[in-house]
């Protein structure tokens, strides 16, 4: 697969929406956009869809509690039952606070770690920085370059859509 | 856009006056039928505190968004103002039910004559006179100042300064903390103490928890009234959403309470407390259970999704649930203690005066959105309301 890409940048937030606008209509597919703050509107205007942590928190959290309801059941029933205050060994309502907090945790835990997996920040990763103005006040466009004969038409597309410093990286 | 006022039609009237009659036919058949005085009065005494705080909320809405200079429920504000209309109408019928006779039916320590120790213990605070002395600063307080809001908010409305503004939000820090308190201590009185000898310190959280989660479901079913009849089309999925993350996390809040109260009962295994329990679920089960599925379960598998609480379709269905969910869970709070388990039961009495209830509740909110006009449009948030914007 070809995973060469072209990064340009915008001084300018209004030009950058702008921009996006006219080379979402020639077609060039956008990979990422770095802005120094959030951009009103940008998510929109690069056809973002809707983060998917929300289902992992779901999925850690359902996981979450019934494994804190179970191993409580497996240790008050099996494991080492204890007699409290003449109750039955499976107490139901005992259990709840314990698989509630077991959800919360399970939660938190799976979005954060989903978060830093899929965003490759995970400890030992190194730092991309696809233009060293990005890091300063510039808003850099990172665009997918095509197949090697196509990266002119693009560059082309991206310099009369206003973006400046294109930069053809493989 | 201009500023339309709601028009309360002959068909919107002919309905509510209807409701209204069904309710006054089911006291009668009440009475014809022999159902006894404690079911009567206990059910007119759960209605008239339901939509009382049904009210209360209303007008909470408005004054906990007035201190947090919140703006996107400006908009739809003035349902919030209109059902606190019915805060003195309710308390008159309270006064009422407890005027003629509903004292010694409804509370156990009005019978002072046969007092046992525990109760007399509480005389101090559970006497007659003391009971009417709260009961009249509360419904005064409430009606004072939800009145003096309604006369800001108008005010405002009509000159635009920025001193109505700042008024507002005086009267409604005022309007907050005077319901914290009262509404804790009212649901001491007029519920808890049904069940005298019978205590909880987390009682008045609990019924405030439920009143927040019907007020906001009620708000929502009234702008959703008004959007299908063709005032308010400014109030978009944003606004619902933002009521529907309110249904949601309220109901959350109101089962955390109800389990917070639960379980430590339940842990203790004190018999002077878990007898409160023990009627319920011995003698009540049914709406025991069901109660925390309807205000619980429902509303957070339903509303758990961000696309469901943006379609009326789902959030308005989920309102009218908690609706009537909370409905029974007032019963059982009120029933056990007021009428007993041989003689309470649901039929036409309690549905029908319910309806009566509901018609009248819809014919004093609208009569009020009929009185201003429908959106605050000189409001200093009015504009942000209009193109308010949320994500998740």
């Amino acid at each position: 697969m070809n995973k060469s890409y072209i990064t340009a940048y915008y001084t300018d937030d209004d030009d950058l929406l702008k921009g996006i606008r006219q080379l979402k209509e020639k077609g060039v597919e956008i990979i990422d956009v770095m802005t120094p703050f959030p951009v009103h509107g940008l998510d929109k205007a690069i056809g973002l869809r809707r983060s998917r942590l929300s289902r992992v928190a779901f999925w850690g959290g359902t996981i979450g509690a019934l494994i804190g309801f179970f191993f409580q059941a497996w240790v008050f029933t099996k494991a080492y039952p204890l007699n409290f205050g003449g109750k039955p060994y499976l107490s139901v309502p005992s259990f709840m606070p314990v698989a509630f907090e077991m959800a919360v945790l399970f939660a938190a835990f799976s979005i954060v770690f989903a978060y830093l997996i899929y965003f490759k920040l995970t400890p030992g990763a190194k730092p991309v920085i696809h233009d060293e103005r990005s890091t300063d006040d510039r808003f850099l466009v990172v665009v997918k370059a095509g197949e090697p004969g196509e990266s002119a038409s693009i560059e082309k597309a991206l310099s009369e859509a206003g973006a400046e410093g294109i930069k053809l990286k493989a | 856009m201009e500023n339309i006022t709601f028009k309360l039609t002959k068909k919107l009237k002919t309905i509510g006056f209807v409701m209204v009659a069904i309710g006054l036919l089911a006291l009668a058949y009440g009475f014809i039928a022999g159902l006894g005085g404690d079911r009567i009065v206990a059910n007119l005494h759960l209605n008239s505190f339901y939509f009382t705080s049904l009210g209360l909320i209303g007008m909470f809405f408005v004054a906990v968004h007035a201190i947090s200079e919140s703006g996107w429920q400006v908009s739809m504000q003035r349902v919030g103002e209109a059902m606190s209309l019915f805060i003195p109408i309710g308390g008159i019928i309270m006064l009422l039910v407890f005027v003629f006779g509903g004292m010694h039916h409804l509370f156990e320590w009005t019978h002072t004559e046969h007092l046992d120790e525990i109760l007399l213990g509480k005389v101090a605070y559970l006497n007659q006179p003391f009971f009417y002395v709260r009961f009249a600063v509360f419904f005064a307080g409430w009606t004072v100042l939800a009145w003096m809001i309604r006369k800001t908010s108008r005010e405002l409305d009509i000159n635009g300064d920025i001193k109505y503004f700042n008024k507002l939000r005086k009267y409604s820090a005022f309007y907050v903390v005077f319901l914290a308190v009262s509404s804790v201590v009212s649901s001491w009185d007029w519920l808890m103490s049904i069940d005298a000898h019978w205590f909880s310190t987390l009682y008045g959280w609990y019924v405030f928890s439920s009143m927040l989660v019907t007020g906001f479901s009620v708000i929502v079913i009234f702008t959703y009234i008004l959007k299908r009849m063709g005032y308010m089309q400014h109030v978009n999925d944003e606004h619902i959403h933002d009521m529907g993350k309110y249904m949601f996390a309220l109901s959350i809040f109101w089962a955390y309470l109800w389990f917070s109260q639960y379980m430590l009962i339940w842990y203790a295994n004190i018999p002077e407390e878990t007898i409160y329990f023990y009627e319920r679920i011995k003698h009540f089960d049914t709406i025991f259970y069901w109660n925390l599925i309807v205000n619980f379960a429902i509303p957070f598998l339903l509303l758990m999704t961000r696309n469901s609480k943006r379609v009326s379709s789902v959030v308005i269905p989920v309102a009218v649930i908690i609706f009537i969910g909370h409905w029974m869970d007032l019963y059982q709070l009120i029933m056990p203690g007021a009428v007993g388990y041989e003689a309470a039961g649901i039929g036409f009495l309690e549905i029908g005066v319910t309806i009566g209830f509901t018609g009248l509740f819809m014919l004093v909110t609208f009569f009020g959105l009929s009185k201003v006009p429908l959106v605050p449009k000189n409001h200093p948030f009015y504009e942000e309301s209009l193109h308010y914007h949320t994500n998740y």
